[in-house]
């Protein structure tokens, strides 16, 4: 018999209400706009995006108002509009060679061709709570300095790698696997697992990444390159007969350079892990690009010993929103399972009781 | 003018109109379409997404980063012209509008109206967004200098 239990509907309703009320907060104070989000919370919005897996600012802006700030509950929200959208195709492959650049910093080549440009970077800052926070005062204008020329300054990893001391891309156009549309099976490849990394928890990529730096995986990695900027979006329309740009998006890619992989016929060169992801964050692509390097143990004969290596443990937990969902839902009802596991051990108890009984009659 | 040159022309300016700002689009077309021929809505303004990719490594073989929502329409004006249109975002306003505006390029009476004063403020304004940011950034330049220090 399964009886249903019901009485929760005003409850639930009410709380919902309550909500509402406490993310509007005070009524004196004006609501947020989506402007002021996107505008002053702009990296806030990116990680959204970024593990929310849908590049759209505004939406993300929204998904940040409604959870009131809870990131994991943003990126969930975005993660539910995602599945309402049909797919219309997809994308070439950005070339990040052709970024415009906001910054780009290289920590082993200290005069890269295109320089290094620090751009808005939280770095060299005193990291101390500035008082003009907790105001409105007016900002400087940031300066302007003139380019000498338009050159473009190539990825470090394609350029000073003429001894070919550096492992070097392979290009091809190859169907990459989906994730989103067909099941993961292990061993992934390494285009699957970066699908899965750039939508992954940024939290949970810079806790194994770090792991890797501490002796469990070490990579001995060094920064080739960080660059953050825009690049331009095209796509094939099959109707023009021709690729159009769609517009540019935001993204930060972190080139990281490990360690040597032995002889053999090419000779001894370093290794490279790579982290892409929307929008400016620098320590999810850093975290992505130790964790990529980490995952290609067998590549390189490497033992897969430590955490980061095992790709079944990394793809299977990196996602935030599987992953709250299955912690998450133990707060909801269980109260027939437990009614169960109530009586098994009631029945236990009483047949050890009777046990007892009889073996102290028997004595 | 060659289909090449024809279809090159096409895709500069459908790829200006994607990269304006929606709010100056609406400007420009509002002030420069009176008395064009009407757009007939045959497919959307739909939104819907695009799987965005990259290359591994940056040079190498294609993954799938995240998706990006789109915006994308397809109009006909009376005389059968087809137009076309696929932007970010989720702006059907701004889709419908450059659809209409590519059926009316293909009209040999509109083709320079469009061209003037439409395509060209948009490749002015992406090239001055680009500089502005760009010279922003450079002046967060890195001008390393060594210091000499003793007498050796």
């Amino acid at each position: 018999m399964y009886v249903a239990v019901k009485g929760g509907e005003a409850a639930i309703a009410n709380a919902h209400r309550l909500l509402a009320d406490r993310r509007r907060g005070d009524r004196n104070v004006p609501a947020l706009t989506l402007a002021q989000i996107t505008g002053q919370l702009a990296l806030a919005v990116d990680r959204v995006m970024a593990e929310g897996s849908l590049y759209d600012p505004d939406l993300a802006a929204m998904a940040v108002r409604q959870s009131r700030g809870d990131m994991i509950e943003a990126i969930f929200l975005l993660r539910a509009y995602r599945t309402t959208l049909a797919r219309f195709g997809n994308s070439r492959p950005i070339d990040t060679a052709k970024m415009r650049i906001e910054r780009r910093v290289s920590a082993t080549y200290k005069d890269i061709p295109g320089g290094q440009l620090l751009g808005p970077t939280f770095d060299y800052t005193h990291r101390l709570i500035d008082p003009a926070m907790a105001g409105d005062e007016p900002v400087d204008e940031p300066l302007c300095r003139a380019r000498e020329d338009e050159r473009r300054a190539p990825r470090v990893t394609d350029i000073l790698n003429d001894e070919g001391l550096i492992e070097r891309d392979i290009l091809s156009d190859d169907e990459p696997g989906d994730l989103t549309r067909d099941p993961t099976a292990f061993p992934a490849d390494r285009d699957v697992r970066l699908q899965a990394l750039a939508r992954g928890d940024e939290g949970f990529l810079l806790s194994l990444g770090y792991s890797t730096q501490r002796g469990y995986g070490r990579t001995h990695p060094f920064v080739g390159e960080i660059r953050i900027g825009l690049v331009d979006v095209e796509i094939d329309v099959p109707e023009l007969g021709f690729a159009v740009s769609l517009g540019s998006v935001r993204v930060t890619e972190c080139q990281m350079v490990s360690q040597f992989t032995g002889g053999g016929q090419e000779g001894a060169k370093f290794t490279r892990g790579y982290g892409l992801v929307f929008g400016q964050s620098e320590r999810k692509a850093m975290a992505m690009s130790l964790v990529d390097r980490a995952l290609r143990a067998d590549e390189f004969d490497e033992q897969r010993l430590a955490p980061a290596q095992d790709e079944e443990f990394v793809l299977a937990h990196c996602d935030n929103v599987q992953a709250t969902g299955f912690v998450e839902h133990l707060k909801l009802p269980h109260y027939v399972d437990f009614q169960a596991e109530l009586d098994l051990l009631r029945t236990l108890n009483a047949a050890k009781a009777k046990n007892d009984e009889m073996r102290e009659a028997a004595e | 003018m060659t289909a090449e040159t024809a279809n090159a022309r096409r895709k500069r300016a459908l790829d200006a109109m994607a990269s304006m700002p929606a709010s100056m689009l609406h400007e420009l077309y509002n002030e420069n379409t009176a008395g064009a021929p009407d757009a007939i809505a045959v497919r959307g303004p739909e939104i819907g997404a695009i799987m965005l990719r990259g290359r591994i490594g940056g040079g190498g073989a294609p993954f799938n980063l995240g998706e990006a929502s789109v915006t994308r329409a397809t109009v006909r004006l009376d005389s059968g012209e087809l137009g076309h249109s696929i932007v970010l975002g989720r702006d059907a306003g701004k889709a419908r509008m450059i659809a209409h505006l590519d059926a009316l390029r293909q009209l040999p009476d509109w083709v320079a109206r469009v061209e003037k004063s439409i395509v060209e403020p948009a490749l002015e304004h992406a090239r001055e967004e680009a500089k502005l940011q760009a010279e922003e950034t450079e002046a967060t330049r890195v001008d390393f200098f060594t210091m000499v220090r003793g007498e050796d």
